[in-house]
């Protein structure tokens, strides 16, 4: 059942895609780690962590075009999720200092020990544990996305209104997660982080770990959306993204089929944000702007919504584009990005990838169509020489 | 009030409902037995397909009683889980899935699992395959199969539609105005069809299309201001004088 699900996932792009992904999950890191810092070749530990950062990104924009592409919930709240696996990752690398903090508190992360605060919250307690944490980088962000998605979908919330509400939740959780009192930092959020796993988080062999787990992570997560999209079960998500009453009358729980994927991608952007926060060595309460929900939406509809690839490429151009531009122009780039993004929904409906798959079908169809015109004259050439 | 009968496939009585101080529907009573095809007629706004969407679950009557199969009590059930009692709608303007292939259309429709689970680890099965090949035949869209939905013609979405609606196998099927933009050829095939439907279950059509009704030669129901107005063979109901003052005569 499950293998026969995952081979139908491997249609040849993604398949493509899978691939580069793994060759990158070994090359980087060995460019980095086995190179001479002065070999033409060598990627500085940087870059390895820049792009394992673009990675993340794409990881997050591939979760929501399980939604958008797929649904039609356009999700304005979806880095909200990236930030939760992020702090709930943050929270075991806060654990991992121990008594090496600023304090010295063996037990206490500096910032409570600084509030006075003499006992950990329970909500801490298990954060020490690598397994624990990383159940909760996928468990908390799907527990949210559930919660809210039972309400939301239960109630019919469609369209805008579904959008105006995803805004508000990201928007309540950074007002939450800004105050002192919640116990994740305030204002400062979590950072200083020493160790991961017992390797020293600043060291190259870990950076280019994460660089690979990042990799490994979105081709693992493009597998399974491939998948899912690919199902029957997918089937049903395009079908109510373009009628959904009509679906509901063939007897289909819509609400429960968006639930589902609503959850899933809730907890693929977990995990982005949880491989995300290591490789940056900080989280704060910023991640959960709104202004960054809407960042994703953007670099999917470059890409492509609704193809897969399609966000990924798109995290990837306009995270590399920001990159080089914030460093030329710093003050310019949210003009640039606004630009891009009424260019591309002018003049690339489709985006980059979703253009690119159209013209390429195009042209497959115009060579058979023409092979075919070209064995009909073939066969009426034939006639007359036998006739002969 | 209609007598209830155990056997009665639907059973309306009472059922009023109105929009924003509007009565689209007046104190409606209606029967349907097992394996009858019915032909409703009446004037736009009579509250033909409101009357569809009170048995669909997609509008709540204000008043009046709704039962399928004597005692399913239908106005405390949502869309989908009437659908899967076994009650299929053909809307009045064709609902297809256009981004999926007509075969994909069929797929969705079938009468199988419709959980996310069920759906998730689906597999075509050979039985379903034939299933499809043969609602496929049935609806002469074989060379079709492959083409996506948006494709076709407005007939073909039509006869897709009633394709999609054998696929649900329901015992009770609700047709609005299938004939609306067919050739005369194509409509003389869909009565054909539906009577062929109508052998194994029971068919509601709404239809304006006098001459179709006729080619059906069923009972007849006339509803005008949202309750019945005259009921019976095709010749008695377009002889009633209020039919003819209603609806005929305009
Ligand atoms: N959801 C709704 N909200 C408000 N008014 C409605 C709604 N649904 C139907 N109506 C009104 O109820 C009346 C009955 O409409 P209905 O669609 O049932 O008529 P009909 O008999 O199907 O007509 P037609 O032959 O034109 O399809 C109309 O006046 C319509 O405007
Ligand atoms: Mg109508």
């Amino acid at each position: 059942m499950i293998t026969s699900f995952l081979v139908k996932s491997l249609d040849r792009t993604i398949a493509v895609a899978v691939a580069i992904l793994l060759l990158l999950a070994v090359i980087v890191p060995a460019l980095n780690l086995l190179t001479a810092p002065d070999h033409p070749l060598h990627v500085p530990t940087y870059m390895v962590s820049l792009f394992g950062k673009y990675l993340t990104y794409a990881l997050l924009a591939l979760a929501l075009d399980l939604v958008w592409g797929f649904c039609g919930i356009l999700s304005l709240g979806h880095a909200a999720f990236f930030a939760l696996g992020g702090y709930a990752m943050g929270m075991y690398l806060m654990r991992q200092i121990g008594a090496r903090g600023s304090y010295g508190n063996p037990l206490l992360p500096d910032f409570m020990v600084f509030l006075n605060w003499k006992e950990l919250p329970w909500f801490w307690y298990g954060f020490d544990m690598f397994w624990f944490a990383a159940l909760m980088v996928i468990l908390v962000p799907g527990l949210v996305a559930f919660v809210f998605g039972w309400f939301a979908f239960r109630s019919r919330v469609n369209g805008v209104y579904l959008s105006i509400i995803t805004q508000a939740m990201t928007y309540a959780l950074l007002l939450a997660f800004f105050r002192n009192d919640m116990g994740f930092g305030g204002n400062n959020g979590l950072t200083d982080f020493k160790d991961i796993l017992g390797f020293n988080i600043q060291a190259d062999g870990t950076r280019a770990a994460l660089f690979a787990a990042s990799a490994l992570a979105l081709a693992g997560s493009l597998v399974v959306t491939s998948g899912i999209v690919g199902s029957k079960f997918g089937k049903v998500l395009v079908a109510l993204r373009d009628a959904e009453s009509r679906t509901r009358f063939l007897g289909y729980r819509v609400e429960h089929m968006k639930l589902f994927a609503f959850t899933v991608s809730a907890m693929m952007a977990g995990i982005a944000g949880a491989l995300y926060v290591p490789q940056v060595g900080i989280i704060n309460p910023g991640e959960f702007a709104p202004a960054n929900s809407i960042e994703v939406v953007i670099w999917t509809a470059v890409g492509g919504r609704g193809t897969l690839i399609g966000p990924i490429v798109g995290a990837i151009l306009v995270n590399g584009g920001k990159s080089i531009f914030t460093a030329a122009f710093p003050e310019f780039w949210l003009f640039a990005l606004g630009g891009l993004f009424v260019l591309v929904t002018l003049f690339l409906p489709k985006g980059v990838v979703g253009t690119a798959q159209h013209h390429l079908a195009r042209r497959r169809q115009a060579r058979a169509a023409a092979r075919k015109e070209d064995e009909q004259t073939d066969l009426e050439d034939a006639k007359p020489m036998a006739a002969e | 009030m209609t007598e209830k009968n155990p056997r009665t496939l639907l059973y309306l009585d009472g059922v009023s409902v109105s929009f924003d101080g509007f009565k689209a529907l007046n104190s409606l009573s209606f029967v349907v037995e097992p394996g009858e095809l019915r032909a409703i007629i009446g004037p736009n706004g009579a509250g033909k397909t409101t009357m569809m969407d009170i048995i669909t679950g997609k509008t709540r009557p204000d008043e009046g009683e709704v039962f399928f199969k004597g005692d399913i009590d239908l106005t405390k059930r949502d869309e989908a889980e009437i659908a899967q009692l076994g009650i299929g709608r053909k809307f009045q303007k064709p609902t297809v899935f256009e981004n999926h292939t007509v075969w994909d259309n069929l797929e969705l429709a079938l009468n199988r699992g419709r959980g996310v689970f069920a759906t998730l680890f689906y597999r075509l099965t050979g039985e379903d395959k034939r299933r499809i090949e043969e609602i496929l035949a049935t609806v002469r869209l074989t060379a079709r199969r492959d083409d996506l939905a948006a494709g076709l013609s407005h007939g073909q979405k039509q006869w897709l539609e009633i394709g999609m609606l054998l696929a649900q196998e329901p015992e009770l099927l609700l047709v609005d105005e299938p004939v609306a933009g067919m050739t005369d050829a194509e409509t003389a095939e869909t009565a054909i069809l539906l009577k062929d439907i109508a052998k194994t279950r029971s068919v509601v059509v709404v239809e304006h299309d006098m001459g179709f009704i006729r080619d059906l030669g069923v009972k007849v129901t006339c509803l005008a201001e949202g309750s019945v107005l005259a009921e019976g063979s095709i010749d008695f109901v377009s002889n009633d004088p209020k039919v003819i003052e209603n609806y005929l005569g305009r």
